[in-house]
Parts: structure tokens; sequence; C-alpha cells
């Protein structure tokens, strides 16, 4: 959908994307998708995987984003090692995770743990795209759901950041059910008069979209995050007519007043920091 | 009968017969009863072979049947003294859901559902069933009201999904359905949630948190519809009725997977046979609910809610 937009821009691009791929040497440098410049994958990095000529977010894993938000060695981790056991026996499921697993060094679609940020304490769900496009099952509902009640027994804040193409397919309704399961912690929480801050990146669609990620008492996203509920193509077969390019962009939700901020990535530390401790001089909190 | 589902062919057209053979005995002087009797044992047991083995894709066309009782049909045999109520107070009435108050066995309820229209003209004021977030914020309206009101949320599910439109997302598709999640979960009123036709995705479960779930036996209830699932995963919707075996979507399915608490039996051959007879079959399911959730105090009733969704899914561990 995004990718729709990037590509349009491509037209204008100075260099052709076909040969500029097979110029790039694997690893060492790094093409940036939507202004199409061509750099060294460190300096992408130091500058918090954010392209350094257009500002593009480039997707970050959950690891990358835990080690640049919270404190050193703060990170505590919860329910490692929990996978799916294939409920419906899907055909091919197992394979793919296991594919996945490999590729991304995660077991699942979400990381959960304790974590400091200056040190302030939060209960935190890290989603990682590259795990079945951080689509929700049966694991990934429960690991957030023990965030949450773990947020709510410690009485510490609960952070999530989402990145999730929706409901995990090969678990059927058992994935739409994670969207209940997850929302009915959240309402314990939310009674205890525990903090949740939901912070959107690209992409949050689906099922996700339209559970705990739309809920926050503070709802942020990170610029150009591709944010929604239904899919771009499904919409634009549904009323004949094209949707502008920035459709469903985290800009777009801003405008619609969908959210509280978009917060750039060079500027998330500080804006969850002031949220956190906002709340710590507030009363119950932290 | 006007619609007739493929599979249910050699019954229908078995049962004109019968009708034909009748009507000959009537106006002729022939006597066919011996044929009749003969025909009308044959019936009995096709009907049984059809409806009592019903493949999951039947059951999705039975679901879909047009002439399937609606939300509007069931509120006129189960309730009393139901005033329709409009409104989001927001932006706008969305018609693809009613809301109300009423009255089941003469105590006061709030009653909410996905409405389908009967014809094309209904179907476009309803918008085929498929909300807005007006409709969900009218829903949630409505259930805060009951709330501050101590009477039990009773909610019908019929949808094909929330409508995936530009000003439904300009309007906060998501947020509408995501709220009603997290505000039904903190309900301190009993929630009854029964799916009478298709329940599809986060659109159906939008109206669906609740103390009990329950689900007319031809009904379904997914996460995506088999067509969706069929393009999805193997690129060809050809492929629907294998994805409605693969993705577990009719009652008896949620049921075994602890989704649901019950199923509600239909009538044979579909609820649109006799709406009053399964208005019956709801009604006593609803009143077993209730009488076991009124006597329940608000915090252990929010506490077995969040038990009952704790447990739903499938997960183990990687050292196993
Ligand atoms: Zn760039």
């Amino acid at each position: 959908m995004l990718r729709d937009f990037f590509s349009k821009k491509k037209r204008y691009a100075s260099i052709p994307s076909q040969e500029a791929k097979q110029d790039v040497p694997e690893g060492l440098m790094q093409k940036c998708p939507s202004c199409q410049k061509i750099f060294y994958r460190k300096e992408l990095i130091r500058n918090m995987n954010v392209c350094p000529h257009c500002d593009h977010h480039h997707k970050m894993s959950a690891f990358e984003r835990i080690e640049q938000l919270f404190d050193e060695n703060s990170f505590e981790e919860w329910d490692k090692d929990m996978i799916s056991s294939n409920p419906l026996q899907f055909p091919d499921y197992e394979e793919k995770m296991e594919n996945d697993r490999l590729k991304s060094g995660l077991n699942e679609a979400v990381v959960t743990g304790k974590a400091s940020l200056e040190g302030m304490e939060a209960a935190v769900a890290i989603m990682d795209a590259r795990f079945r496009m951080g689509s929700m099952g049966s694991v990934v509902g429960e690991k957030i759901t023990n965030a949450v009640e773990n947020a709510r027994k410690a009485n510490i804040p609960f952070i999530i950041f989402t990145a999730s193409g929706g409901a995990r397919m090969q678990e059927g309704v058992l994935s739409l059910m994670q969207m209940g399961k997850t929302s009915v912690a959240l309402q314990r929480l939310n009674r205890s008069g525990g903090l949740f801050i939901s912070v959107m990146t690209h992409p949050t669609t689906g099922g996700v979209s339209a559970s705990f990620a739309s809920v926050g008492d503070y709802n942020f996203a990170e610029p150009g995050a591709l944010i929604g509920f239904a899919g771009r193509r499904i919409i634009e077969q549904t009323i004949r007519e094209k949707l502008p390019d920035d459709f469903q962009t985290a800009e777009f939700l801003l405008q619609h007043g969908q959210l509280d901020k978009v917060v750039h990535r060079h500027e998330m530390k500080e804006t969850l920091s002031t949220v956190l401790s906002i709340h710590k001089e507030g009363g119950e909190q932290g | 009968m006007k619609h007739v589902l493929d599979f249910e062919k050699p019954v229908i057209e078995l049962r004109e017969k019968i009708t034909e053979l009748k009507r000959l005995t009537e106006e002729s002087e022939m006597d066919l009863s011996e044929e009749i009797v003969t025909l009308e044992q044959r019936l009995e047991k096709l009907e049984t072979d059809v409806y009592d083995q019903m493949e999951p894709w039947d059951r999705v066309q039975m679901a879909r049947h047009p002439e399937r009782p609606t939300t509007l049909d069931y509120i006129d045999y189960l309730f009393t003294n139901f005033l329709e109520l409009h409104g989001d107070r927001l932006y706008g009435d969305d018609e693809a859901i009613v809301s109300g108050i009423a009255k089941f066995h003469g105590k006061p309820v709030t009653v909410i559902g996905h409405q389908r229209g009967k014809d094309t003209k209904e179907n476009i004021r309803r918008n085929f069933g498929m909300p807005h977030p007006e409709g969900y914020r009218k829903a949630l309206r409505l259930m805060k009201q009951a709330d501050k009101f101590k009477r039990p949320v009773i909610t019908f599910i019929d949808t094909k999904g929330a409508y995936p439109g530009r000003a439904a997302e300009e309007r906060g598709q998501s947020e509408a359905i995501a709220r009603n999640l997290v505000e039904m979960a903190g309900l301190t009123v009993p929630v009854i949630c029964v799916v009478i036709g298709e329940g599809g995705s986060g659109g159906a479960l939008g109206l669906g948190i609740g103390d009990r779930i329950f689900m007319l036996e031809n009904s379904t209830y997914s996460v995506i519809s088999p067509e969706g699932a069929a393009a999805l995963l193997w690129k060809d919707s050809n492929l629907a009725q294998r994805a409605a075996e693969t993705m577990k979507i009719t009652a008896k399915d949620l049921k075994e997977l602890q989704v649901i608490d019950e199923v509600i039996p239909e009538i044979r051959g579909g609820a649109h046979r006799d709406v009053k007879q399964q208005a019956l079959n709801i009604e006593k399911v609803i009143t077993a609910a209730l009488d076991e959730l009124n006597q329940k105090n608000e915090d252990d009733l929010l506490e077995e809610r969040f038990e009952k969704y704790k447990i739903i899914g499938d997960y183990t561990s990687l050292d196993i």
C-alpha cells in the first residue's frame, strides 16, 4: 500500500532502481526505498534507521528498538520461548514459522519484557514485522496479555510499539479472538488506573489497528507509517475511486483526529520520557 | 421456497414432487396415496441425510441465505416494548446497526445488532449490514447507558464485516471497533452475544465481547471470509470451499476451540423455515444465561469475563 505511494515517486528518481540494486553490495550499502539514494548501512544505523537524506523511517527490528530506546541492559525478556502450536493444523504453517525464526532470530512477532526508560520502569511489547508480517496469533495475543497483566500487577506503565499486518490467518478465529483477549486485559489495566502508551509504526493494519494499537491513553505514530483498518486495494475496489497518496498514513490519521502526535524517531525517547515523568509526578504510577 | 441452495436441491425437488402428487390425487380420481407415503418416507430420510450432515461450505450458504432471519426478526419474537434508539451523537445514524431498549420476560434490557436488508432497497439503506464507525459508536453509547441503568446487554451478530470505505477510515473505523472491545470488556452488567448469521472478522467482534457467546448451528464466525482466505493464502478465491473447512468457521468448530459457550440448534433446513420456533430456541439459552449471570456481583462478572478470554488461544514452548 505505502509501497504504491513510493513506487509513484520512483518515476522521478535519478537512479534506475534495477541497475542500482545490482550495484549495491549486500550488507554494506543500502538504498532508501523512498528517495532511492544509496548510502552506507552504518550511516543509516547511526541515524536510528532514518534516511539521512529524506527522513524516511526504515523498518526496525524489535531488538534494535529496545537497544535505542531503553536504558542499557535494563531489558528483561518475558515468555521468550513461547511458540505457536499450529492449533488448526494448518498446512505449511510450521515450516513458514521455522523459516521466519531463522530469518529474524525471533520466536514470534512480538518481544515483551520489562525495561527502564531514563530510570523509569515499564512493561513493554515491541512487535517485529519480519516474523509473519507481525501478524497476531495466539502467541502474540498471550504475550501481550501477559505483559499488560504484569504492568498492572507491578503498577508500572505499559508501552507497545505496533508493527503488524493484522490477524494471523493460519490461526483462524483464534487469531481474531486475540483482539478480544488483549482488550479485556487492557480494560483491567485501565480500571486499575494504569497508563498505556501505544506507538504505531509501519505497518499497523487490520486486527491490530482495530484493537490495542488504537486505544492507548496516548496514541503516537512514526512519520509515514501505514495505519488503517481495511487494505487500500479492497477499499478502492469497494468504493470504485482512487485514494489519495497519503491515505492511511500517520499524517492522514493525525489530520483526521485519530492520533495525539506523529513523533519522529529521533524524538521518541524524549516524548515517552515526558509522558512517563508527567505520570510519575501525577501519583499512583511509577 | 424462493431461494434454493445447491446442496438442498434434491430435498426441494422431492418435496415438490410430493406436493404435485397430492394435487393430482385431489383433482383426479386417481389414488396415489401409496406412492405418496413411500415418497414421504424417502423425503424424511433424504432430509436427514442432507441437513444433518451439512459441510462447512453448506453452512456458509445457509448463513448467507437471503431469507435468513435478521436481528429485527428475532427482536419481534424475543422482546416486548422494543424502542429503537438512533444516532451516535457525534456524526450520524448508521442503519447497519439497530439498537434500543426493550423488555425480556418483563425485565429491561438493551438490545443491539447488525442489521442486513431483505431486499436491494433496504440493503442499500443498511449498507448490507456493514457498519461505519458511527454504528459502533451508537452501539457503545447504548451500552454505556445500559451500564448506567444496570440492565443486561444482548447483542446479535450478523455482518460480513465492518465497511471497508474511505469515509469509514477517515472517521476511525479501527478506533471505533477497538474502543468497543475494551469498553464491552468493562461493562458491569451481563453481556450476551448471539451470532445469528455471518460473523465477519473485527466488524463482528465489535459487538461481540461478552459473558456468554452463542452461535446458531448454521452461522459462521471467522477472521476472514472463505473467499478472502482462499485469495490470500492460495491466491485463488475458487478454493473458498476448501478454506471454509481449513479455517474452522462453523459453530461446532468454535465450540471445540472454546471460543463460544454453546451452539443453538437450528430448525432443520435453516432458521428461515420457522422463525418463531427458532426464536424460542434462542430465548431458552438467553433465559438460562441471564438467570445465571444476574446473580453475580460486578467484580465476579468482570473477573470471569477476563478469565473467559484469557484461555482463548493455543501455544507451546520451544523447548518442549
Ligand atoms: Zn531516503
